[in-house]
């Protein structure tokens, strides 16, 4: 009972840490803003356009799956024409922003936990407070910022290469005609239904990946030990947390029945 | 002798072991202190009590007027800047070349154009010697040269007070000596209150001006070199020879060696 009481109270605390840090971090305004934006558009460099390669590879599998499993049901209903409506609705809706964030927990939000757990143990960050500049408006702060606003993009580039590469399978080996592809998806794709809860999901996501991905850089253990399973829980977390909130987000958007 | 650094009844500790208990230490403006003692006393920790880095137990630090322990962010980053620090690692930025890692303090805290900072940054990189290496990533320093470059960045700001974590370890004999110099060359030259926390017995006690001795969490003596060279003490004694056997325990506390061996 005791142990259950400590774990719970452990629990409470660090997620209570968390908050506090997550505040800390965005509003400390920096002094110099040159050099906060320089330190930004770094981080949207090795956060956002590393991980094009691998989001754009998967978006492009994926599309090309759905439009043969789509295909292959859809053809016996002779609705073959209503595999781009399938392809947009699902990938806009639900595979964009979930994959993408997976993608993202796993590429970019492992490399940003062990790259500040490290900093930790070789003592940059004590060095930075002991030059009197704080490291969480320093490192921190341009990281958060910078995976939030990439994540997004990287979602929707992620369902634009997802649709074309089904386009591609669909009207040029399967061949569903191209008119009726791109119409039946017109007809059924809404901007702020789909397109945009799509764009508020993966914001939300990125939120939650990033947060702990620098999070567990932050507080993990300074050891090598340490950085590996800081970097193991950013995956793990950061993957639990994207599709417990992706089924919260989907009740709410799409659940009104 | 006019004190810079204080340290009154100071305990600390971590988890439910007690690195220090009940020290006091004055640290003299303008001398050279060393604090020395057999790893694992705690002596890094000092250190970081006198940043700010972390929080006593029990006790108070001043430094120059302002108690650490009670200062508000604002007034300890503000005195944060009076203060260089030499990390064991050297620290540096692994991201930034040698000379951006000298010039981050000046930029950060000072309005000097990137003229004069450049000329700031070349000259504390040729007091070290490197100069040379200022474009060079720290990933393509050697160790040795990793420290004088984190020193160059410590002394950036010309602060008040420098403190040096365990400058001589893993040094060649030509970095000790360069370092021995370069200290003793920077506290002179720019009146500057040094501390200088090593178990490097011979290089510190060449250098320093005043001398604490710490052991189990306590201050065992504090004078001159020459008082800590002519104590009797049975532990000072023993530190200064190097000694395996003495009041001073070697082993970690353990069982009984021949219970525990003869254990099934």
């Amino acid at each position: 009972m005791k142990t259950i009481y400590l774990a719970i109270h452990k629990y409470i605390e660090s997620v209570g840490r968390a908050g506090v840090f997550l505040f800390q971090s965005l509003f400390r305004l920096p002094v110099r803003w040159d050099e906060a934006i320089r330190l930004y558009l770094k981080q949207i460099y090795s956060v956002g356009v590393l991980s094009l390669i691998i989001i754009m590879v998967s978006g492009a599998f994926i599309g090309m799956v759905l439009a043969l499993q789509g295909y292959s049901i859809l053809t016996s209903y002779g609705s073959e024409s209503a595999v781009g409506q399938l392809l947009a609705l699902t990938l806009l809706r639900e595979l964009g922003p979930v994959v993408t964030g997976l993608l993202f927990a796993g590429r970019a939000g492992s490399a940003l936990t062990a790259e500040i757990g490290l900093m930790k143990t070789t003592e940059q960050l004590s060095s930075y407070e002991m030059m009197g500049i704080d490291p969480l408006r320093r490192v921190i702060a341009p990281r958060l910022l910078a995976g939030v606003t990439c994540m997004p993009i990287l979602a929707i580039i992620f369902s634009a290469v997802g649709i074309w590469a089904g386009m591609l399978v669909s009207v040029q080996w399967l061949g569903v005609d191209e008119g009726s592809f791109w119409s039946s998806m017109q007809q059924s794709v809404y901007f702020d239904t789909d397109i945009m809860n799509g764009v508020i999901k993966s914001l939300v996501f990125a939120i939650a990946v990033v947060w702990i991905a620098v999070y567990q850089g932050y507080v993990c253990q300074p050891t090598s030990e340490g950085i590996g399973r800081a970097t193991t829980r950013t995956v793990v977390l950061g993957s639990l947390a994207i599709l417990g909130l992706d089924f919260l987000l989907t009740a709410a958007m799409f659940g009104d029945f | 002798m006019e004190v810079y650094v204080d340290v009154k009844n100071l305990s600390f500790h971590r988890g439910d072991r007690a690195i220090y208990e009940d020290i006091t230490l004055q640290i003299p403006k303008g001398k050279i202190t060393a604090v020395m003692g057999p790893s694992g006393v705690g002596k890094t920790t000092l250190l970081r009590l006198i940043g700010g880095q972390v929080e006593a137990s029990s006790g108070s630090i001043t430094v120059a007027g302002l108690d650490v322990a009670q200062a508000s962010r604002k007034e300890l980053f503000e005195a944060r800047r009076k203060m260089g620090m030499l990390f064991q690692s050297g620290a540096l930025f692994s991201d930034m070349s040698v000379y951006e890692n000298v010039a981050l303090p000046l930029q950060e805290h000072t309005d000097f154009d990137e003229a004069m900072i450049r000329d700031i940054v070349l000259m504390k990189l040729q007091s070290v010697g490197l100069r040379g290496a200022a474009y060079l990533m720290p990933a393509e320093l050697s160790g040795g040269m990793a420290r004088r470059a984190a020193l160059a960045r410590a002394i950036a700001l010309d602060p008040d007070l420098v403190m040096y974590d365990e400058p001589f370890a893993g040094q060649d004999p030509i970095s000790k000596g360069v370092l021995v110099e370069l200290i003793k060359r920077l506290n002179r030259a720019a009146n500057i209150t040094s501390v200088l926390v090593s178990h490097d017995v011979e290089e510190s006690l060449s250098i320093a001006d005043h001398v604490c001795l710490l052991s189990a969490g306590r201050v065992i003596l504090a004078g001159t070199p020459d008082e800590v060279r002519q104590s009797s003490d049975p532990r000072v004694v023993q530190f200064l020879q190097g000694q395996a056997d003495g009041p001073v325990g070697f082993h970690y506390p353990a069982p009984n060696y021949e219970a525990q061996l003869l254990e099934a």
